[in-house]
């Protein structure tokens, strides 16, 4: 059975197979003509899940109790305020995206203290840390909605040969976050504090290190996200971020990465973004209220879950 | 004079509540009234609830995500069904404390991480309750606005309530032999089902008490505000959650504690009306309800030291 044994090594494969699924149906549903607008739509949409999803994986990768919820109020701040110091000006497009990693920068660093020095659960740390960067963003976001750039805002909002700007830029971060999840000794250190940190300590892993680096690398993906986003849809809200919370943790698991920690997956999360997009643009389209996308799009996480868990329980 | 560590864990959180609360008429001697007591403490009733059936979701290694939108659920049934027809209403509610059991039951069965059942169940609730009152609306039912707004001599309605809470839960997590096999899941499960009890029973119970609790908020929230709205209680998730860590329990271990949940709930709610009194923007006040949050964890850290220290000698 080589190809049972493929497909259980390649969870990916579920989420892609359902995408491609939903894309059908709801192509055929407006006769063929829509297929490419829902195609460039779904990409672009799926790309912001793809940033923060990454960032959480790579969280959740670490094991039982690790997770980020400070990734909303991250995007938050980050826009607002680069969009507040770039000023519409299109010289200040890389200060930009450099306050808003460092502002990334700042955020998983401080999480991370929490975390060690409070010995607070990672929950608690990230939950209480947003609070406050909430706080520092409703406080910046005072008066008037800036505009991003105008280079950047037509960057954000174009495509090359028609694939959007901002999917490329996610499929770059997704081919890094590759490289470092996959060939990097760090990546390497994070499945092993996963399975098991005992272990890890045990075998000479700077436990404390990856953890923070991690932590770090997440809060610097919502950043860039957000800083994209606002770009993106001509301005940063107080509510910009506020999906993505349970988007980025939704499609870490329905991409397939252990929620145990310790085997996480990239193309995964790809899957799994397009896959959420299409479910509510299908939806939409048969003509579903709101609370029945809503109802179906929660069936739906709980039933790759059950179906998820079945297949690691057979092993 | 020895005191129980249970003691010793309760002593942070009742002591963070009476500074804020001295804080508060120290600055506001008008708040130390019937109606002033009243004002500070009505819409902590409701998260104290939540607070109660996170709690006892979190006694069992387990953690729910969904505690807001099904409470905003609940408030959208008792809001239209239990005010219109009450036969129908209570079979709606009975059916969601049903679907609790189930989720518990599931989770451990599929040995599947609660956070995300949960997080799924969250969308499904909130579409529910979108389903139900598409705009807001509703009216409160007679009898929970009357409990609501009751005015009980010499102490306040919130009050007594908060007193009530605590007292029952306490006996129920703490007094029962219920609770004891609760916790004792939570502690260890293995031996438990060794010793000869159904896990899958006593998950199912655990679950079905926080559905039921979890309702009494919904109600409780409507008899306050009157009406209903599909996203009137989405920020009790994050509340319930620091509520209950505010309170001493913890997220592993079957260690929880009732009344330093509801203790929890009050301080939480306290905060808000606290930094309102010292001016504070309100584009800071989430931001200092994170601070406190933090600073009360720390200074549990120092006392569990102490605590070692103390042993260790």
């Amino acid at each position: 059975m080589t190809l049972h044994r493929f497909l259980m090594a390649k969870p990916w494969i579920w989420s892609f197979a359902a995408t491609i699924i939903v894309w059908i149906v709801t192509v055929l549903f407006t006769g063929g003509a829509s297929s490419f607008g829902l195609s460039q739509a779904a990409l672009t949409f799926a790309a912001f899940s793809v940033v923060v999803g990454i960032g959480q994986m790579f969280v959740i990768t670490l094991g039982p109790g690790n997770i980020d919820l400070s990734v909303p109020a991250t995007m938050t701040l980050s826009g607002t305020l680069a969009l507040k110091l770039m000023d519409v000006q299109d010289g200040m497009i890389v200060v930009g995206l450099v306050a808003s990693i460092g502002i990334g920068l700042i955020i998983g660093l401080g999480n991370y203290v929490l975390i060690k020095a409070l010995r607070i659960p990672p929950i608690i740390a990230t939950l209480s840390m947003s609070f406050i960067v909430q706080s520092v963003a409703i406080w910046s976001n005072r008066g008037l909605r800036i505009k991003p750039p105008e280079t950047l805002a037509s960057f954000a909002t174009s495509g090359l040969f028609g694939i959007p700007n901002v999917a490329l830029v996610a499929l770059i971060l997704s081919v890094l976050a590759w490289v470092l999840l996959e060939k990097s000794i760090y990546g390497r250190w994070i499945s092993a504090i996963g399975q098991s940190t005992f272990a890890a300590r045990m075998a000479g892993i700077p436990v404390d290190g990856t953890r923070l680096v991690t932590y770090m690398l997440c809060a610097v993906l919502a950043s860039v996200c957000g800083y994209l986003l606002a770009s993106f849809s001509g301005g940063a809200a107080l509510n910009m971020g506020s999906e993505y919370l349970l988007m980025s943790i939704a499609v870490v698991v329905i991409g397939g990465t252990a929620v145990a920690g310790g085997n996480s997956n990239i193309p995964g999360i790809w899957g799994a973004s397009l896959f959420m997009f299409l479910v509510v643009s299908m939806l939409n389209t048969y003509g579903f209220g709101a609370g029945f996308r809503l109802i179906l799009t929660g069936l739906i996480i709980i039933a790759v879950i059950l179906l998820a868990g079945g297949r690691q329980s057979l092993r | 004079m020895k005191l129980s560590s249970g003691t010793v864990r309760l002593i942070i959180p009742a002591a963070s509540l009476v500074l804020l609360l001295a804080a508060v008429f120290y600055m506001q001697p008008r708040a130390m009234s019937y109606t002033g007591l009243n004002l500070l403490f009505n819409l902590a009733v409701p998260i104290a609830l939540a607070t109660i059936a996170q709690m006892l979701i979190m006694s069992v290694n387990d953690l729910d995500l969904s505690m807001g939108t099904f409470v905003s659920f609940c408030a959208c049934v008792t809001a239209t069904f239990l005010q219109t027809s009450p036969g129908l209403g209570i079979l709606i509610l009975l059916g969601a404390i049903a679907a609790y059991a189930v989720i518990g039951v599931v989770i451990h069965i599929r040995d599947l991480p609660s956070i995300v059942v949960t997080l799924g169940m969250s969308f499904v609730w909130g579409g529910l309750a979108v389903l139900i009152l598409p705009s807001p609306g509703g009216t409160a039912p007679g009898w929970a606005r009357w409990v609501m707004t009751a005015k009980p001599p010499l102490v306040p309605v919130a009050i007594v309530a908060s007193i009530l809470i605590a007292a029952v839960t306490h006996y129920i997590v703490m007094r029962s032999s219920f609770g004891v096999l609760m916790r004792g899941v939570g502690g260890n499960d293995r031996s438990v089902e060794r010793a000869g009890w159904s896990v899958i029973g006593i998950r199912a119970a655990t679950y079905a008490l926080a559905g039921f609790f979890a309702i009494l908020a919904g109600i409780a929230l409507v008899g306050l505000t009157t009406s209903a709205d599909a996203n009137i209680a989405l920020r009790y998730t994050l509340l319930s959650i620091a509520g209950v860590i505010l309170g001493g329990g913890q997220f592993v271990g079957g260690k929880v504690s009732p009344i330093g949940a509801v203790i929890g709930a009050l301080t939480l709610t306290l905060a808000g009306s606290f930094l309102s009194f010292m001016r504070i923007s309100p584009d800071w006040q989430i931001g200092a309800q994170g601070a406190i949050l933090i600073v009360v964890l720390a200074l549990r850290l120092a006392l569990n030291r102490l605590e070692k220290r103390e042993k260790s000698q």
